[in-house]
C-alpha cells in the first residue's frame, strides 16, 4: 500500500472537546482507496468522535490527519469545502432539514455542488425509489418514521457519489430487509471505488460481512482483520442494531 | 437580482416580521433629516444668491430737515456711490416701495407719509472689482451726514454658518441611523444563525462554501431592507407633502417655499436602496465572520 492510495491517514491523533479530557489517544491508521471497514467498539468508545474527525467536523488536538493526500492542518480553509464534498456522511441523528421535503434534503449536496435542476430531477427521485421512499418524495422529515429518515439520510450521503462514505449506525432504525438493502447499497458504492466506514456496535451485523474492523476501546484504536462472513437470516440484523 | 431558492427558512423567524418596520422607521428618520438638510442648503444658496454683491445705503432724516434737503443729501450720496469704482449701479428705493415694507406693521394709512422714514439706496456691485466697504462707508459718512452703509455679507455669513451647522448635524443624524441599522442587522443575523445553527452546520459539513451560506442570509436581509426601505420612503414622501402643505398655509413668506426637486427625491429614494444594500453587506460580513470560527 502506498501513501498516495490512502484516502484517510491518521498518525498519533489525539482529540478532546474544549478543555475536557482526551477522548481519542494516539490513533493511527490508514484507509486505502476502495476499502470497507466497520468502526466498532462499545458505547462511548469514541466512534462518533473519530468519524467527526474524518468528516472534518472537529480539529484534532494533536497528531496528523491526511484526507485524499491533503494534510488537514496545513490545507487552506478555502480548500476544505472541496474535500468535504468528496465525503458522504450518514449522521447518527440524521440531521435532516425539517422544512425541506425528502427530495430537497437528498438534493442538498447536489445544490451545493452547483448541479442543475435537470440533474437533480434525474438522480434524486431515482435514488429515493431505490431506498424504498418513492411514495415519500414530497414528505417532510417530521412526518417520516425513524427508519424513513435514516434512508433519506443515507440517500443524501450517497447522492453525490462520494469518494469516502462515513456512516454512523446507518441501519439502526430500519427493518432487516431494508437494512440488508442499505448495506448492499454501501457495498455497491464500495465496489465502484468508494471507501466506506460504517460505525456500529453490532457484532451480528459485522459478522455478516467480510470486512476488517477499526476497533475503538477507551479512546484507543486497534485494526482487526476481516472475520469470516457468517450468513444468517436477515431478520436478526434489526434486533442486533437496535440492541 | 433573482432571489435564490432559500434553504434556511429565515422568513419564518420572528426578526423577519419586525425588521422591515424597524428599517422603515430608520429610513423615515434619515429621510427627514436628509430632506431638512437639502432644503436648508437650497434656502442658504438662495439667500447668498439674493444678497451677495449688494449693499444698502440708508440716509436718515435729520431733525427738522426739509424734504428738499433730504432729497439733496440722497442725491449727494447717489453721486458719490455712482462715482465709486466697483459699483455697478446705485438706485434710490422709491418711497412707495419703502412704505410697502412698513405696511404689514402700520397698515394702509397716511401715517407713513408723516413719519421720518429713512431713505434707502440699493447698491449693486460689479462682479469683477471688489469694493472696500469700510472705506466707502467712511467716505459716505464724511460726505453725507446721517448716511450709513449696510453690508449684508455680515449677517449673511452668520446665517450661512448656522445653516451649514444644521446641515452637518442632519448628516450626522443620517450616519448615526446607518450605524443603528448596521447594529440591528448584525443582531438579527446573529439571531438567525443561532436559530438555524444546526442547518448552517450541516451545510458547512457537506461542503457548502461560506459564501453559499452567507448568500442565504444576505439575500433575505436585502429583501427585508428593500421592503422596509420602500415603506420608509413612502412615509418620508407623505411627511414632506404634509409639511409642504402646512408651510404653504403660513402667510408673509416667513418660511422659504418647501419644494424638493427631482435630484432631492432621487437622493431620498437612494436612502431606501442604500439601507437594503447596507443590510445585505452587513448580513454577509456577519455570517462570514461567524463561519470562520467553525472547524
Amino acid at each position: 500500500m502506498t501513501e498516495d492510495q490512502d484516502v484517510v491517514r491518521f498518525q498519533n491523533v489525539g482529540m478532546r472537546y474544549g478543555l475536557g479530557p482526551e477522548v481519542l489517544h494516539d490513533v493511527s491508521f490508514r484507509l486505502r482507496r476502495g476499502s470497507f471497514h466497520f468502526l466498532t467498539g462499545p458505547s462511548g468508545a469514541g466512534k462518533s468522535s473519530l468519524l467527526r474527525l474524518m468528516y472534518l467536523g472537529h480539529r484534532p488536538s494533536r497528531g496528523l490527519i491526511s484526507l485524499f493526500g491533503h494534510d488537514i492542518a496545513t490545507t487552506p480553509r478555502g480548500a476544505l469545502p472541496d474535500i468535504r464534498r468528496r465525503i458522504g456522511v450518514v449522521f447518527q441523528d440524521f440531521r435532516l432539514v425539517d422544512t425541506m421535503t425528502a427530495k430537497e434534503n437528498v438534493a442538498l449536496p447536489l445544490r451545493i455542488a452547483g448541479a442543475s435542476a435537470a440533474q437533480i430531477e434525474e438522480h434524486v427521485p431515482e435514488l429515493l425509489r431505490w431506498v424504498g421512499l418513492d411514495d415519500q418524495i414530497d414528505t417532510r422529515p417530521p412526518t417520516l418514521s425513524g427508519g424513513q429518515k435514516q434512508r433519506v439520510a443515507i440517500a443524501r450521503a450517497v447522492i453525490a457519489r462520494p469518494a469516502l462514505l462515513l456512516a454512523d449506525e446507518p441501519t439502526g432504525n430500519v427493518d432487516a430487509e431494508i437494512a440488508m438493502r442499505l448495506m448492499r447499497l454501501l457495498e455497491e458504492l464500495n465496489k465502484i471505488g468508494t471507501t466506506v466506514v460504517v460505525a456500529t456496535h453490532s457484532e451480528q451485523l459485522i459478522s455478516r460481512f467480510d470486512h476488517p474492523q477499526l476497533r475503538l476501546d477507551g479512546g484507543e484504536l486497534a485494526v482487526l482483520p476481516a472475520p469470516r462472513p457468517a450468513p444468517a437470516p436477515a431478520a436478526d440484523l434489526r434486533g442486533a442494531e437496535s440492541a | 437580482m433573482i432571489r435564490p431558492l432559500p434553504i434556511l427558512p429565515l422568513a419564518r423567524d420572528p426578526a423577519s416580521r419586525f425588521l422591515p418596520w424597524l428599517i422603515a422607521f430608520m429610513v423615515w428618520l434619515a429621510g427627514l433629516a436628509l430632506a431638512a438638510a437639502m432644503q436648508l442648503s437650497t434656502a442658504s444658496d438662495a439667500w447668498v444668491k439674493g444678497v451677495a454683491g449688494r449693499l444698502t445705503v440708508q440716509v436718515v432724516p435729520l431733525a427738522d430737515e426739509a424734504p428738499a434737503a433730504l432729497d439733496a443729501r440722497v442725491a449727494r450720496a447717489l453721486s458719490l456711490l455712482r462715482g465709486t469704482p466697483g459699483v455697478a449701479r446705485a438706485e434710490p428705493v422709491p418711497r412707495e416701495a419703502a412704505a410697502a415694507l412698513l405696511e404689514p406693521w402700520l397698515g394702509q394709512t397716511g401715517l407713513i407719509e408723516t413719519l421720518p422714514v429713512p431713505r434707502l439706496i440699493d447698491v449693486v456691485l460689479a462682479d469683477a472689482a471688489p469694493v472696500d466697504t469700510a472705506a466707502l462707508e467712511a467716505r459716505l459718512a464724511a460726505a453725507v451726514p446721517g448716511a450709513a452703509l449696510e453690508d449684508h455679507g455680515l449677517w449673511l455669513a452668520k446665517l450661512v454658518t448656522l445653516a451649514d451647522a444644521i446641515e452637518l448635524i442632519a448628516f450626522a443624524i443620517v450616519a448615526l441611523i446607518a450605524l443603528a441599522a448596521v447594529a440591528t442587522i448584525v443582531f438579527t443575523t446573529k439571531t438567525g444563525l443561532a436559530i438555524h445553527r444546526e442547518v448552517v452546520e450541516l451545510l458547512h459539513l457537506i461542503g457548502a462554501r461560506d459564501g453559499f451560506v452567507a448568500r442565504q442570509f444576505q439575500a433575505h436581509a436585502f429583501w427585508l431592507g428593500l421592503k422596509g426601505g420602500g415603506a420608509g420612503f413612502a412615509l418620508v414622501a407623505a411627511t414632506v407633502a404634509l409639511i409642504a402643505y402646512l408651510a404653504g398655509r403660513v402667510e408673509a413668506g416667513l418660511l422659504p417655499p418647501l419644494a424638493l426637486g427631482v435630484r432631492e427625491w432621487g437622493a431620498l429614494a437612494a436612502v431606501a436602496v442604500a439601507v437594503a444594500l447596507i443590510a445585505m453587506v452587513t448580513a454577509r460580513i456577519t455570517v462570514i465572520r461567524a463561519l470562520a470560527r467553525m472547524a
